[in-house]
C-alpha cells in the first residue's frame, strides 16, 4: 500500500486533533435536538456541517466580487474568475492533478453522468473520441458495492449504446472480491468504474490491482472518491485512475459543487456533455466548434461562490492535515466497531477488522428494524443514516433490507461513540428484545 | 419521552403480532409498494364481492418487511376495512390519510379509525409519514386494480 491511498497503516503518528476547538468553527454542532438532548452528528457520509472559514469565504465572495465568471471585462468579473479560478487550482493541488485537469460540475453524480453521456455522444464525435465509443460485445465492470450514482448511470449507458454491463463481487466480510478480477475485466471491457470506499461498508478498496488489470486491457477507470477525497490524503495521478469524482458537502463545502477530474489527454478527446455558453471556440449559425477542457465541461454561468468555498474548505482540510483527520477518524472507527460488535444482537454490515476500513459503520439489530433503531437513536440526539443509503444492491447481497449508519468527520469525538452504543441499547430495550 | 408518542402499544403490538400476514388466494386485486428511501416493501391483496356500490372488502391478506410503522399500519389496515364496504373502507382511508397528512394537527376520531388513532404521534414526524401510508396506497392500487376505485364507491379522495 502506498501513500497515495487512504492510508491508515500510519508510518507516523500524526499529532492528535483538537478537537474541541475545532468544533466551535461548527455552530450547528452546539445546538441541540428532540427536547434538549445535544446533537451528536453521525451522518456526515451523506452531508457534512460546514465551518465558519467556509461560511465566511462565500459570504465574502458575494459581497466583494460577485460575477458571472469568464465573460465580463470589468473589475467584478475578473476578481470572481480569479477567485473562480483560484479554487479550482487549490483543489487541483489537493488531489495531486493539474489544473486543466479539474472540471467543475453539480456533485459527483453529475460528474458520472458527464463522463457516460459524454462516451455515448462519442459514438457521433470524431476520431480522436473512439476510444470513448461503446456498443455491443463492449462491456462496462463496476462492482456490487457502488452507490445508486456510479451504477444507474452505467446501466443507462449500457442501454443506449448496446453494452454489457458486469460487476466484481463483495465478500461475505465486504471487501471487494478480487478472485473476479482476471474473469470479469477482459479485453472487451471498454471501463472499469469502482468506488474508492464503499459508503455503506466503510471498506478502502485496493485500487491497484483494479488498475493495473484495467491497464493491462486497455480499459477505463473511474474512480468514486466522494468518501475518501473528504478523509485523507488522495493523489489521483498516484493512484493511476483516469477519471475521478467527488461532492463538496461531503468535505465542508458547499451542496452544489463538485468535481470531474478527468486526466489531461482524456478531458482533450472526450466530447462534450452539456453544450451552450461558456464552452464554445466558435459558433455560426450551422454548427460550434467546443472550447478546451476543462472550461468543454462548464457550459452556462457555474456555480461560483460554491467553487470558492469549496476552495476555502479545502485550505481548512490542508490547514489541518489529512493524514491528522484520517488518524482520527480511524481511531472513532475502531472503537465504534469495537464497542458496537459487543452488543448481543448487533451485526455490523462491513469489514470488523479495522484495516482499509474508513469511517462508515453500518450495522443491523435484531429484532429492530433500522428505521426503529435510526428513530430511538434520534430520539437521543443521534443524526444516524437509515435505510439502504443509495446502495440497494449492496444491501441485497448482504442479506439485509436495510442498515443503520453511522459515519465520522474530523469534529465527531469519542463520547458521541459512547453515545451511539448506549442507544443501541436503549434501542434494544424500547423493543423489547433484551 | 417522545418515543412513546410514536411508538404507541398498539403499534408495537400490532408489529409483534400482525394479523392477516401471508398472501391468500382468491383475489380481485393485488399491489406492491415499496418506499424508495428505505426499501419498505409491502404486497396486499383484496377481494371485493358485490357490485360498485354496494360492493364489500371481504379479504385483505399482505406480506412485506420494514419498519414497526410500516408493518403495524397495514396490519391495522385489514382490521380497518376487512368485511366493510368498499365505501367504507375508502372513507376510512381518507381519515387515516388526513391525519397522516396533518402534521399532528388533526384530531382523530377513534369512531372512524378505531386502532388508527394510534398513529396520531407518526403523523409528527414527516420522515415516517410514508411508511404508516405505505399499506394503504397498495390497498388503493388494489382496490383499483379489482375494478372498485374509491371514486367508482362513491368516495372523493384528496
Amino acid at each position: 500500500m502506498t501513500t497515495s491511498t487512504v492510508d491508515h497503516e500510519q508510518r507516523h503518528v500524526p499529532e492528535p486533533l483538537d478537537v474541541a476547538a475545532l468544533r466551535a468553527d461548527f455552530p450547528i454542532l452546539a445546538r441541540t435536538v428532540r427536547d434538549g438532548s445535544p446533537l451528536a452528528y453521525l451522518d456526515s457520509g451523506a452531508t457534512s456541517q460546514r465551518p465558519n472559514q467556509v461560511l465566511d469565504a462565500e459570504r465574502s465572495f458575494l459581497t466583494t466580487c460577485n460575477a458571472a465568471v469568464h465573460r465580463g471585462a470589468h473589475q467584478l468579473a475578473e476578481e470572481a474568475t480569479d477567485a473562480y479560478e483560484h479554487a479550482r487550482a487549490t483543489i487541483a493541488a489537493f488531489i495531486g492533478a493539474d489544473v486543466g485537469e479539474l472540471v467543475f460540475v453539480k456533485n459527483a453524480t453529475e460528474g458520472i453522468n458527464l463522463v457516460t453521456y459524454a462516451m455515448g455522444n462519442a459514438a457521433t464525435a470524431g476520431d480522436e473520441a473512439a476510444r470513448f465509443r461503446l456498443g455491443p460485445g463492449d462491456e462496462v465492470v463496476v462492482t456490487e458495492m457502488e452507490h445508486h450514482a456510479n451504477l444507474v448511470p452505467w446501466q443507462q449507458v449500457c442501454r443506449r449504446t448496446g453494452a454489457t454491463l458486469r460487476w466484481l463481487g463483495v465478500t461475505d466480510d465486504g471487501r471487494l472480491d478480487l478472485d473476479d478480477v482476471p474473469e470479469v475485466i477482459t479485453d472487451r471491457t471498454k471501463v472499469v468504474a469502482l468506488t474508492h470506499q464503499s459508503n455503506v461498508l466503510g471498506t478502502i478498496n485496493p485500487l491497484a490491482p483494479v488498475v493495473r488489470r484495467a491497464n493491462e486491457v486497455g480499459a477505463l477507470t473511474v474512480l468514486d472518491a466522494c468518501q475518501s477525497v473528504p478523509h485523507g490524503a488522495v493523489n489521483v495521478a498516484e493512484l493511476g485512475v483516469d477519471f475521478a469524482v467527488f461532492s463538496g458537502h461531503k468535505m465542508l463545502g458547499p451542496s452544489g459543487i463538485g468535481v470531474l477530474y478527468g486526466r489531461r489527454e482524456l478531458l482533450e478527446a472526450l466530447p462534450p456533455f452539456l453544450t451552450g455558453g461558456s464552452m464554445i471556440e466558435q459558433v455560426w449559425m450551422e454548427t460550434s466548434t467546443f472550447a478546451p477542457p476543462p472550461q468543454r465541461f462548464e457550459a452556462g454561468v457555474p456555480m461560483t461562490s460554491q467553487a470558492v468555498a469549496l476552495g476555502a474548505a479545502v485550505d481548512y482540510l490542508s490547514a489541518i492535515g489529512m493524514d491528522r483527520i484520517a488518524a482520527h477518524e480511524h481511531a472513532l472507527t475502531e472503537a465504534a466497531v469495537t464497542e458496537l460488535d459487543a452488543i448481543d444482537g448487533v451485526r455490523i454490515i462491513g469489514p470488523t477488522e479495522v484495516v482499509d476500513r474508513g469511517g462508515a459503520v453500518s450495522f443491523v439489530v435484531d429484532g429492530v428494524h433500522p428505521h426503529d433503531a435510526g428513530q430511538v437513536l434520534d430520539s437521543l440526539g443521534l443524526a444516524v443514516r437509515v435505510g439502504h443509503h443509495c446502495a440497494w444492491p449492496l444491501h441485497r447481497r448482504m442479506g439485509v433490507p436495510a442498515t443503520v449508519r453511522a459515519s465520522f468527520y474530523l469534529y465527531n469525538e469519542h463520547s458521541e461513540v459512547e453515545r451511539l452504543a448506549r442507544g443501541v441499547r436503549e434501542a434494544q430495550r424500547f423493543f423489547g428484545v433484551v | 419521552m417522545q418515543l412513546e408518542s410514536m411508538y404507541q402499544e398498539i403499534i408495537l403490538d400490532h408489529y409483534k403480532n400482525p394479523n392477516a400476514r401471508g398472501l391468500r388466494e382468491p383475489y380481485d386485486g393485488e399491489s406492491f409498494q415499496v418506499n424508495p428511501t428505505c426499501g419498505d416493501e409491502v404486497t396486499l391483496r383484496v377481494k371485493v364481492d358485490g357490485d360498485n356500490g354496494e360492493s364489500r372488502v371481504t379479504d385483505v391478506s399482505y406480506d412485506g418487511q420494514g419498519c414497526s410503522i410500516s408493518q403495524a399500519s397495514v396490519s391495522v389496515l385489514t382490521e380497518l376495512v376487512t368485511g366493510r364496504t368498499v365505501r367504507e373502507a375508502c372513507t376510512t382511508m381518507e381519515a387515516f390519510v388526513e391525519l397522516m397528512q396533518g402534521r399532528g394537527q388533526v384530531e382523530p376520531d377513534e369512531n372512524v379509525l378505531a386502532d388508527g388513532v394510534a398513529f396520531a404521534g407518526v403523523a409528527k414526524y414527516p420522515a415516517r409519514v410514508k411508511c404508516a401510508l405505505l399499506g394503504w396506497m397498495a390497498f388503493k392500487s388494489a382496490l383499483v386494480e379489482a375494478g372498485q376505485s374509491p371514486e367508482a364507491n362513491g368516495v372523493e379522495v384528496t
